[in-house]
Order: structure tokens, then C-alpha cells, then sequence
């Protein structure tokens, strides 16, 4: 069987809780200890107690009394001390289970936005997501409740242990016979038990991927009368689950009742055991060098029970452990990833000319300009300009498969640039490579001079704006989401930009205007109202460049008109690439690129390409071939 | 509510009965068996011979092993009819989904279904668990071990009765406290985890404006806010451990004094040391069955909402049904629309479509035209009666669509929809949907004609290349070629293109139009679309406007007559006019 997590997750879980509560941790596992160990004391007092009362057998009570009350009086202070260490840890446990699953999602998530771009795309989200709901919630499971029962197990079980020596060897011995059958009897079933807990777990997630799947289709489904095939697909993960769950539950719900009366039997044989030593009058053999009496046989018999009851609650544990342990090995091997690299060191300042010569200076003035270390000392700075060259770049998503070759083209500032050409022909790669989501393979990229590798990743992106194909909002109003592109920007700020976008209008039609809040992807926004706010956002981060992914998902004619002429709006006094997918938007272009297969077969203006009549002719007439 | 959901239970029943029979049994023995051992403790104590430890040894064995065997039958039993009830949940919710129509679609969000499918049922399936063992066990054995203390104890055993109520009350007001609380942070817990889901798809943008810092102080705060409400709940909860343990001491202290009092001054006639011993355990025994009820409670409560949103589901009924005699044959591909008028819900206040009266021939190719909201979609959802008119009458072949066996229908009338998916299989299953008995060569010919054939061939695995959920590994507009060619399968009478190739160059796009044309000619042909290149070579083009026919022609005829339709085809080929 494949082992269920990796061999050195349990020292790294360990050493990570430690690591969060260095101080409080320590401190309420000694609680812990100490609380298992007091409640295993009172055995002790039992022993006491009844010895006191076999030798004062016909007895009378005012003599007995003081001498029971005593020893009461004592166990009740265990009991105080019990209580107190008992609530605190149970209180400081709550504190520290959650505090530590927060800083757990806090790192996740801290490494999620660290990780590149080419993880998102290669992982599917819902797996992704599933590290923050599935697995932290094992985790949950694992830190307040196994963890700390594990350990006042151990500890009760040990406590018992010695105190089982301190009165008799043999008996112990007995008891622990009957114990290490219990833990053979654990180890199979409870290892069957968790077996099939993962799997389950496994089938769950098949089942949640198909239903995913239909729910989504639900629409294509009934259109194809395909209820009967679907319903046979879910037929079949869902017996699946249903097994892999039966085999499962049956497994943990019979571990218990099993180890209950394995607990009965050696409770049994212990007493007989006792018996038979008490008739026998055998030599006993302990630490405490006290015989065999009925005051040593009866506590016996109550620590024999709480023996074999902890072994029970440590079973019940099993399978939280292990599924705990299986997510945090998930939690690991997403935190192991591979952070997104930056080695620039040319970064974007505010800059202000002082007799033609550029100086740095902390304001905002509206003028930028790059600062470059120089090797051999000192700095240089040059104008933020827009002004973007591709060198024969290559690159390739995956080894062995290029998608782009041998791209070379120059954007001065200010012009625009459009792709052009059919799905898969590489044009959307582009916008991957200019702000560095993916790193090419060979050839370089320059911006206003300076290779984008030498650029810092967060100054190259400020430095590039995009209007994505996909418009993704955040849960907010309006207005912060059009504040997006600039944090700093003002309300009168966000306002123009809307303008500038053309989305003033619909915005104060909605019911609170620019304090509207989105739901969930602005999901109640039509897709063109989303691209608008995009639009709005790209111009509020005012960048030099931009890049335009034109969005292929249908908006009606007049909004796309609209659209239009927010992009118009926006690319005015930029550099801009263009992705086109239709041919109508690109004619007023400084150049177009068609490419195909990853390389620019035609370039030049609309007028120069048409006169040319290669594809790019064939392209533009192909749309109205049917005159 | 849960008289919806029992109806599930089924074959399960049998071992939903036997579960809590068998839990029962056992609890009796096991309720026995600390009576059974005081006396054997007794006996030791009385100095008896061997042969009365060995015969109590057996009787003890005995017992053990009737436990054991009635605790295994429980546990299998209750294993295999909860598990049961929630397959066959999860089954009678999808199978209820399926016969869902468009208008019960409409009504749930795909993911909320999905969550009632999964996390909901596994809700449901623990606190059933929970139902026929715990909730039978815990009480039995509470008053079992109840009565046995007052046989063994005597007077002493009315401990019982001032610490059980002290635990039960307190348990009471601790789960009374917590819940809101619950409540209130599983809301923010969940919008924690759909912000987070945001994130994961919105990362370019995240990243683009290098928002990854800003984005980390957002989340820290949510999840602070989390963790604040989660902890408030958990210390509440911590209190039921120590209350629990204190209810147990008390009884020891309790038990340990006056038991000694009483053994010395009735001389052991009354009470005896085996009895002590055996009354701790019945005070063990009744405290945790409380406290094993009160987490029942808990569940119950937890999986209440879920069980509410499971009913939701199994308690909808389709709006569509089939007629009592259907007719099973399409004779061609006319249709008609008289007087129709449409709108998506009762409450609705606007009628989606008005008035309606249109006649398309069969083999005639028409186009459909409009601005978002105009209803271009609805039009043509009623002719495969994804939804039925609210007033007037739909046609098909000279026949009202309501008279037709819904899936001879909808097998005769072939739709693309707008949003239109792949599922996860090879390119070949995801075409078989459309006939699962084509040939090769039909396959083939299908994905000609929907211009798919070219790049199929171009994957190294062809017609077996395999398509991932949501057809993420195919382009967009290679995608809409192969739901034309799935839905060219059908060999329908009507076809309709649901604005289905706006992702295809416009090559492509006429290529598909022309292939279209040259060889299935007698289908009827409705294409939507924003295109005006799309459309202008169809016999005729409907113009929509707010849910109504605003105009209806020829190209040549609408371009001349139509001020809208000639500014929307003049701002498209504004670069063509220049010319």
C-alpha cells in the first residue's frame, strides 16, 4: 500500500506548530502531561481507602472517619489541581488550534501570491482551493482534538504503568499481555479503517469532479437528451463512494466495541489472576514490596479498565491522524513550490528634470524614470518612456513544444501594435512574456533600453498595464474595484477614469452607484459593464504601456461600441499592443503582426498588407467574401 | 422536513431497524457486566474458591463475546445504512436534477448544487450515523446505568441525581451559547474561502498590478477575523471537558466518603467494596452518555441546514412534462410562432418575449440580430421547448412542440448553445454525444463540415486526443467547432447556432456558413449571432428589440429600409466602405 504521507511530515508539523507558539505550546502540553498524570492518581487513593478499610473491618466510623476523610480530603485537591490545569489547556488549546490554523492559511496564501504564473496554469483551481478548506480543516481535527488526547493517553497510560508496578509485577504483566493483543487487533483493523477513509476520501473528490462537471453542462445535457448516460456516470462514482464509505465506517465503527471487550476479557482475566494469587497466597513482586491483598486487587481492576479505555480513545483517534497528516503533506508540497524569482535591480522612481538632467525625488511629479545600478558604481536614469523591442525571442510552455519563434518587432512610444491571426497562432503568449508571467526561452526584450530580466518584476508590471480577455473583479464596491490599478488614487480620480471608459453612465444607473457592491465576480454586471470597470482600472494605474487582450466572449453591438471607444480612450498617448480578434478594431494600427504557428509571417500597416494580399488579405477579405 | 429525506433510506431500511436493535442488546450487556464483576470482586474478597472465579471468568466471557458480537452487527449495520441513505440521497438528487428544465436550472447556481451533493449529504449521512447509534445508545445507557446504580448503590446513588442535572444543564447553555456564534462564523468562514477562490482566478490581474501585498493585508484581515470568532466559540466549548470532569470528581468524592461510611457502620451488610468499585463505573457510564448526547444535539443542528438545502432539491418538480400520448415523429423543419409571448417567471415583471408571430419554412436559413436583452436566445429556446411559451403557441413541423415526446423533439431539433461545453473524454466521446452510433466516417464528416477536421487531424492523437474538464486544453474558437460538429451528429430537421462561432476567425466562420449551406440544405437553419457577416447571406434576417420583431427581411432589403440595421452594419465594416 502507498504510504499516506511522507515520512518526515509528523517532525515538520511539530516543529511548525513549535514554531508558532514557542512559549505557549510547551507550556500547555506540560498542562496536558500534568492533567493525565493526576487523573491516573486517584487509583492510588482507591487502594488507600479500601486498605483502610479491610484492616479496620467491624470497625467504627469515628475512628475510620478522620482517616478516610483524610485521604479524600488529599484526592480532592488532585481533583482542584486537575480542573484548573484541565480547563486552562482546554482554553489555551482553543487559542493555539486556531491561531495556528490562521498563520497556516496566512502562509498558504502568502506563498499562493508568491508563486508564478505558470503554477495556476498547470493546477487546477479547484485543487488549489482544496489546501484551504479540506486540508486545514483535517489539520483542525488533528491539532485540537488528536493531538492533545494522543498525549494525555501516553501520559495516563504510562502514570498507570508504574503505579500497576508499584503494586505488583505479575498483574501487570498480565494486563500487558492483554494489552499488546489490543494493539495488534488496532493496528489491523485501524489500519484497514484508515485504508479506506482515503479512500473515500479519494472517491469523494471524483464524485465532486464529475458532479462539477454536469452541473456545469446541466444546459448541454438536456439539449442532448443525455440525462440516461448521466445519470449512469454518476451511477457508477457514486457506488464506488458508497462502497469505498461502508468499508470505512465499518471499520472504525467496529474497532470500538472490539477493543471495549477485549477490555472486558482482561479485565476478566485480571481478575482472576488476582483471585487465584490471593488463593494461592503467592509471592508477590512489586516496587512497593507490598503483598498480594484485596486492597491491591481491586484498584487493580479500575486502572485495568482505564488501561485498556485509553488504548480505545487512542484507536478512535487513528484515522484523524492520518488524514490530518495526508493534508498537511498536501499543505507542505504547495509551500515547497517554487516561488516566482526576481533577480532586477532596475526599479521605477518619481523623477523631476533640473537642468535637462533627471534627478530622483521622493514626490509624485507625474514624471517617471528608471534607476539602473551601474557594475562599475553609481547609478543611471533613464526617462520612463514606453518604448518596447522583442529581439528573436523563442519560447515554449512546455520543453520541446516552442510556440513562439524568432519574434522581432519594435514599438516606439506612443504607437500601437496589433496580433493578428488564428486561435493557437501564439498571439495571447505574447502578453504572457512582456510582463514576465513566463520567462522566454531565448532572444531578449528590452523596455526604453533596458532588458526586462534587469527590471524588477513588480516596477516592470507597474510599468505595464492589461485589460485581460477574462475581466476578474473583487468582491467590493465599485469604486474599489476601479481604485484597483491605483491605491492611491482619489475618488475624483476613479471618477474621470470611469468617464474616460465610458463607464460613468451605467455606474450611476446602478442602485448605489460607485458604492455598488459586486458579488462574486461581479456577477451581477453583464460582460460588458465588467470590461468597462476593467477599462476604468487600466486607466487609473496610468501606465506607459499597455496591452489589450480584445475579449472574444459575445457583447452586443452597441456596448461593443461603447467598449470601443473606452479602449480608443485609453490607448491615446500609449504604447499599445493590440490582441485582436477581430479585424475591424486593428486597421488604425501603427503596425500589425498576423501571425501564425508561433511566428509573424506579415507585417506593416493595414493599407501596406492589403496591397500585399498575402493572409492577411486573405484574413480581411474572408470576412466579407460572401458580398 | 426529514419526512423528504427518509424516503431515501429504501433497501437500507433493514439495517437502519437492525442498528439500533443490536445497540440496544449491547448496551444491556454491557450494562450487566460491572454488575456481574462487582460480585466477582466480592467473591475474591470473600475468599471463595477457584472454581467460583472460573465459573463467574466464563460467565463474564460469555457476556463479553454476546457485546462483541451485537456491537460488530451495530457498527457494520449502522455502517451500511447510513452509507446507503447517502448514496441513495446523492442518487435521488441527481436523478431529480436531471429531469430538472431549463427553468429549474435556472433556479440553482451549479456550485450551490454541488455542495448539497457533497458536503451537505456527508452532513446528513453523519448525523443519521449519529441518529440510530448514539442517540439510541447514550439515553439507554443512561438509564441503564441509572438503574444499576440504584440496585448496586442504594442510597448512594441519588449522587446521580444531583450531578446529572448539573452536567445536562450546563452542556445545554454551553450549546446554546456557541451556536450563534457557529453560525455566524461559518458565514465569514465562507466568504474567506470564495475570496480566496477569487484570488486563484483572478491572479493575472492580482499580479499585473503587483496587488500581491495588497491582496495579503486584505486576506490577513478576513482570516483574523475568522480566527477572532472561531476562538470565541472554542473557548466557550472548552468548558465542556472540565465541567464534565468535575461532575465525575464530585461523584468520586461523593461516592468514595459515604461508601466508606457506610460499609464500616452496616459492617459491609448494605455495601461492599465490589459495589463501590462498580458505582464509579455506572458514574463514568452516565456522564459520558450525556455528554455523547449532547454532541448528537450538535450534529443534529449542523446537519439541519444541510438537510433543509438536500429537501430543496429532492422536493422540486420539472416544470416540462411529456404529454400523455406524444408523437414520436417530426415531419420537417418548419416552425411557427403564433402570438407567442414568453416570460422567464411568474413574478416577472416584464414579458421577455411579446407578441411573437413568425414563419420559417423548412430548409429556410434565417439569421437572428439584437442588442444584450432583446431575447434573441429566448426566441429560439422555445423551439426545442427548453421552455414553454406563457402564451400563444410554439410549432414544429405543423405541430405544437408540447405534443412531441420531449427527446424526439429536442433529437430533431439541434441547438448550439451560447455558452456551450465540452466535457472531460476524448474528442470522440464528446462528439458521441450527439449520436452515440456514428460511424467513423460520420465523425469525420461532421467535423468537415464545422471546419474541426483540420486541427483534430493536426493532434497527434486525433479523434482520441483527450479534452479536459471544461475543454481548457482546446481554444476558444476550436472548442465552438466541435460543439457545431457534436451538434451536426444529430442529423437534425433544425439546426440552431447560438451566437456559436464568435471565437472563430472570420474565415472559419464562412467556411462553416458555406458548408452549411452545400450540404445540409433542407435543414432549417437559425443563426444568431453580433456579426453582421454572419448573418447577411441568410434568406432572411430578423432584426430583435426588447423581446419583439423589429424588423424582418433580406440583407439588400433591411440594409435599405432599417436605420438601425444599416448603422450597425455600416459601424462593423466602417474599413470595408472605405474600400
Amino acid at each position: 500500500m502507498r504510504p499516506m504521507y511522507k515520512k518526515g511530515t509528523v517532525k515538520r508539523l511539530l516543529s511548525m506548530l513549535f514554531a508558532f507558539y514557542p512559549v505557549a505550546l510547551p507550556l500547555v502540553l506540560i498542562c496536558i502531561v500534568f492533567s493525565a498524570a493526576v487523573s491516573a492518581i486517584p487509583s492510588i487513593f482507591m487502594q488507600n481507602v479500601i486498605a483502610v478499610l479491610e484492616q479496620n473491618q467491624g470497625g467504627d466510623w469515628a475512628t475510620v472517619g478522620p482517616q478516610i476523610f483524610r485521604l479524600v480530603a488529599i484526592l480532592a485537591c488532585f481533583y482542584v489541581l486537575a480542573l484548573i490545569s484541565s480547563f486552562t489547556y482546554n482554553r489555551a488549546m482553543a487559542v493555539i488550534t486556531q491561531g495556528s490554523l490562521k498563520k497556516m492559511r496566512e502562509k498558504l496564501f502568502y506563498k499562493m501570491e508568491s508563486l508564478p504564473i505558470r503554477f495556476f496554469d498547470t493546477h487546477p483551481h479547484g485543487d488549489i482551493m482544496s489546501h484551504y478548506t479540506n486540508d486545514i480543516d483535517t489539520l483542525r481535527q488533528l491539532i485540537s482534538q488528536s493531538l492533545p488526547q494522543l498525549l494525555i493517553s501516553g501520559v495516563t497510560v504510562l502514570t498507570l504503568l508504574s503505579i500497576m508496578l508499584y503494586f505488583s509485577v505479575w498483574m501487570a504483566l498480565v494486563v500487558l499481555c492483554g494489552v499488546s493483543f489490543m494493539l495488534v487487533v488496532v493496528k489491523k483493523i485501524g489500519g484497514n479503517s484508515a485504508k479506506y477513509f482515503m479512500r473515500q476520501q479519494q472517491a469523494l473528490g471524483k464524485t465532486e469532479g464529475y458532479v462539477q462537471e454536469m452541473m456545469n453542462g446541466q444546459k448541454v445535457v438536456k439539449v442532448f437528451c443525455h440525462e440516461e448516460e448521466s445519470k449512469a456516470g454518476f451511477d457508477a462514482v457514486n457506488d464506488e463512494l458508497f462502497k469505498d464509505s461502508e468499508q470505512a465506517h465499518t471499520f472504525a465503527n467496529i474497532l470500538a466495541p472490539i477493543l471495549n471487550n477485549i477490555g472486558n476479557l482482561i479485565y476478566v482475566t485480571v481478575a482472576m489472576a488476582g483471585g487465584l494469587f490471593l488463593l494461592t497466597k503467592a509471592q508477590n513482586l512489586s516496587l512497593s514490596g507490598l503483598g498480594f491483598s484485596i486492597s491491591i486487587v481491586v484498584p487493580f481492576l479500575n486502572m485495568t479498565r482505564q488501561f485498556s479505555g485509553n488504548i480505545n480513545q487512542v484507536s478512535q483517534q487513528l484515522n484523524a491522524v492520518i488524514m490530518g497528516l495526508a493534508g498537511a503533506d498536501r499543505i507542505f508540497t504547495l509551500l515547497d513550490e517554487a516561488s516566482e524569482e526576481d533577480n532586477g535591480l532596475v526599479t521605477l522612481v518619481n523623477a523631476k528634470e533640473e537642468n535637462g538632467v533627471l534627478v530622483e525625488c521622493a514626490e509624485h511629479t507625474g514624471l517617471w524614470a528608471w534607476k539602473q545600478p551601474l557594475r562599475e558604481g553609481g547609478v543611471r536614469y533613464t526617462k520612463l518612456c514606453g518604448d518596447v523591442r522583442l529581439q528573436e525571442v523563442d519560447f515554449a510552455y512546455e520543453e520541446g513544444k516552442p510556440v513562439l519563434h524568432d519574434i522581432t518587432l519594435f514599438a516606439e512610444p506612443g504607437q500601437k501594435v496589433a496580433f493578428v491571426g488564428a486561435t493557437g497562432a501564439g498571439k495571447t503568449t505574447i502578453t504572457n512574456l512582456l510582463n514576465r508571467f513566463y520567462d522566454i526561452a531565448d532572444g531578449k526584450i528590452r523596455y526604453d533600453g533596458i532588458n526586462i530580466n534587469k527590471i524588477k518584476k513588480a516596477d516592470l508590471r507597474r510599468a505595464i498595464g492589461m485589460v485581460l480577455q477574462d475581466t476578474n473583479l473583487f468582491t467590493g464596491t465599485v469604486l474599489d474595484n476601479i481604485r484597483y490599478g491605483n491605491l492611491k488614487a482619489t475618488d475624483k480620480a476613479c471618477i474621470a477614469a470611469a468617464q474616460l471608459a465610458g463607464a460613468h453612465d451605467f455606474i450611476t444607473r446602478l442602485p448605489e452607484g460607485y458604492q455598488t457592491m459586486l458579488l462574486s465576480n461581479g456577477s451581477n454586471l453583464s460582460q460588458g459593464q465588467r470590461q468597462l470597470l476593467a477599462i476604468a482600472r487600466a486607466a487609473v494605474a496610468d501606465p506607459p504601456v499597455m496591452i489589450l487582450d480584445e475579449a472574444t466572449s459575445s457583447i452586443d453591438t452597441r456596448t461593443e461600441a461603447i467598449v470601443q471607444r473606452g479602449m480608443d480612450a485609453l490607448m491615446k498617448g500609449r504604447t499599445v499592443f493590440v490582441i485582436a480578434h477581430r479585424l475591424s478594431t486593428v486597421q488604425n494600427s501603427d503596425v500589425i503582426m498576423v501571425l501564425e504557428h508561433g511566428r509573424i509571417i506579415e507585417r506593416g500597416s493595414h493599407q501596406r498588407l492589403i496591397e500585399q494580399q498575402g493572409k492577411y488579405y486573405q484574413l480581411y477579405t474572408g470576412a466579407f467574401e460572401l458580398e | 422536513m426529514w419526512k423528504v429525506l427518509i424516503k431515501s433510506i429504501r433497501e437500507y431500511k433493514k439495517p437502519s431497524l437492525l442498528a439500533p436493535a443490536y445497540v440496544s442488546l449491547e448496551v444491556v450487556i454491557e450494562c450487566i457486566i460491572p454488575f456481574i464483576t462487582a460480585q466477582l470482586v466480592n467473591q475474591i474478597k470473600a475468599g471463595c474458591g477457584i472454581e467460583v472465579i472460573l465459573k463467574y471468568g466464563l460467565l463474564l466471557l460469555v457476556m463479553a463475546s454476546f457485546s462483541l458480537t451485537f456491537g460488530r452487527l451495530a457498527g457494520t449495520a449502522c455502517a451500511t445504512a447510513s452509507s446507503g441513505f447517502a448514496r441513495n440521497l446523492r442518487k435521488d438528487m441527481f436523478y431529480s436534477i436531471q429531469s430538472f428544465s431549463f427553468e429549474n436550472i435556472d433556479k440553482f447556481s451549479s456550485s450551490s448544487l454541488v455542495t448539497r451533493l457533497t458536503t451537505d449529504v456527508t452532513n446528513v449521512q453523519h448525523a443519521y450515523m449519529m441518529i440510530i447509534r448514539t442517540a439510541i445508545r447514550s439515553p439507554l445507557m443512561l438509564t441503564f446505568a441509572i438503574i444499576m446504580a440504584f440496585i448496586m448503590g442504594g442510597r448512594l446513588a441519588f449522587i446521580f441525581v444531583v450531578v446529572i442535572p448539573v452536567l445536562g444543564i450546563s452542556l445545554f447553555f454551553i450549546i446554546r451559547k456557541v451556536f450563534p456564534i457557529f453560525k455566524r462564523v461559518f458565514r465569514k468562514y465562507d466568504a474567506l474561502n470564495s475570496s480566496i477562490q477569487e484570488n486563484i482566478q483572478g491572479i493575472r490581474v492580482v499580479k499585473s498590478f503587483v496587488r500581491e501585498d495588497y491582496e495579503k493585508q486584505k486576506f490577513n484581515q478576513a482570516a483574523e477575523d475568522v480566527r477572532l470568532e472561531f476562538t470565541r466559540a472554542e473557548k466557550i466549548l472548552a468548558f465542556n471537558g472540565p465541567i464534565m470532569q468535575f461532575c465525575l470528581y464530585v461523584n468520586m468524592v461523593f461516592i468514595l466518603t459515604l461508601g466508606s461510611y457506610t460499609i464500616i457502620t452496616t459492617q459491609g451488610l448494605n455495601f461492599n467494596v465490589g459495589q463501590l468499585s462498580s458505582l464509579l463505573v455506572y458514574g463514568f457510564q452516565t456522564l459520558m452518555s450525556l455528554m455523547m448526547l449532547s454532541m448528537v444535539f450538535v450534529m443534529i443542528t449542523i446537519a439541519d441546514e444541510s438537510a433543509r438545502r438536500i429537501v430543496e432539491v429532492l422536493s422540486e418538480s420539472s416544470t416540462l412534462t411529456n404529454p400523455e400520448r406524444p408523437v414520436y415523429e417530426v415531419k420537417d423543419g418548419s416552425i411557427d410562432f403564433e402570438g407567442v409571448s414568453f416570460r422567464y417567471s411568474e413574478t416577472a415583471e416584464r414579458m421577455a418575449l411579446q407578441n411573437i408571430d413568425l414563419h420559417i419554412a423548412s430548409g429556410e436559413t434565417i439569421g437572428i440580430l439584437g442588442g444584450t436583452g432583446s431575447s434573441k436566445s429566448t426566441l429560439v429556446q422555445l423551439i426545442p421547448r427548453l421552455y414553454d411559451a406563457t402564451e400563444g403557441v410554439v410549432k414544429v413541423g405543423g405541430l405544437d412542440v408540447r405534443a412531441y415526446d420531449i427527446e424526439a423533439l429536442r433529437n430533431q431539433v439541434s441547438m448550439v448553445l451560447q455558452n456551450n461545453l465540452l466535457f472531460s473524454g476524448t474528442i470522440k466521446e464528446n462528439l458521441a454525444w450527439g449520436n452515440p452510433e456514428a460511424t467513423g466516417d460520420e465523425l469525420r464528416e461532421a467535423c468537415r463540415l464545422a471546419q474541426a477536421d483540420d486541427f483534430i487531424s493536426q493532434f497527434p492523437n486525433g479523434y482520441d486526443t483527450r479534452i479536459e474538464q471544461g475543454g481548457t486544453n482546446v481554444s476558444g474558437g476550436q472548442k465552438q467547432r466541435l460543439c457545431i460538429a457534436r451538434a451536426l451528429l444529430k442529423k437534425p430537421k433544425i439546426l440552431i447556432l447560438d451566437d456559436s462561432t464568435s471565437a472563430v476567425d472570420t474565415q472559419t466562420d464562412a467556411n462553416i456558413r458555406k458548408a452549411l449551406r452545400a450540404y445540409i440544405p433542407d435543414t432549417t437553419k437559425i443563426i444568431i449571432a453580433q456579426r453582421v457577416a454572419s448573418v447577411q447571406d441568410a434568406d432572411r434576417i430578423i432584426l430583435m428589440d426588447k423581446g419583439g420583431i423589429a424588423a424582418i427581411g433580406a440583407h439588400a432589403e433591411l440594409l435599405q429600409h432599417n436605420a438601425i440595421y444599416r448603422e450597425v452594419y455600416e459601424s462593423q465594416n466602417k474599413a470595408g466602405e472605405k474600400q
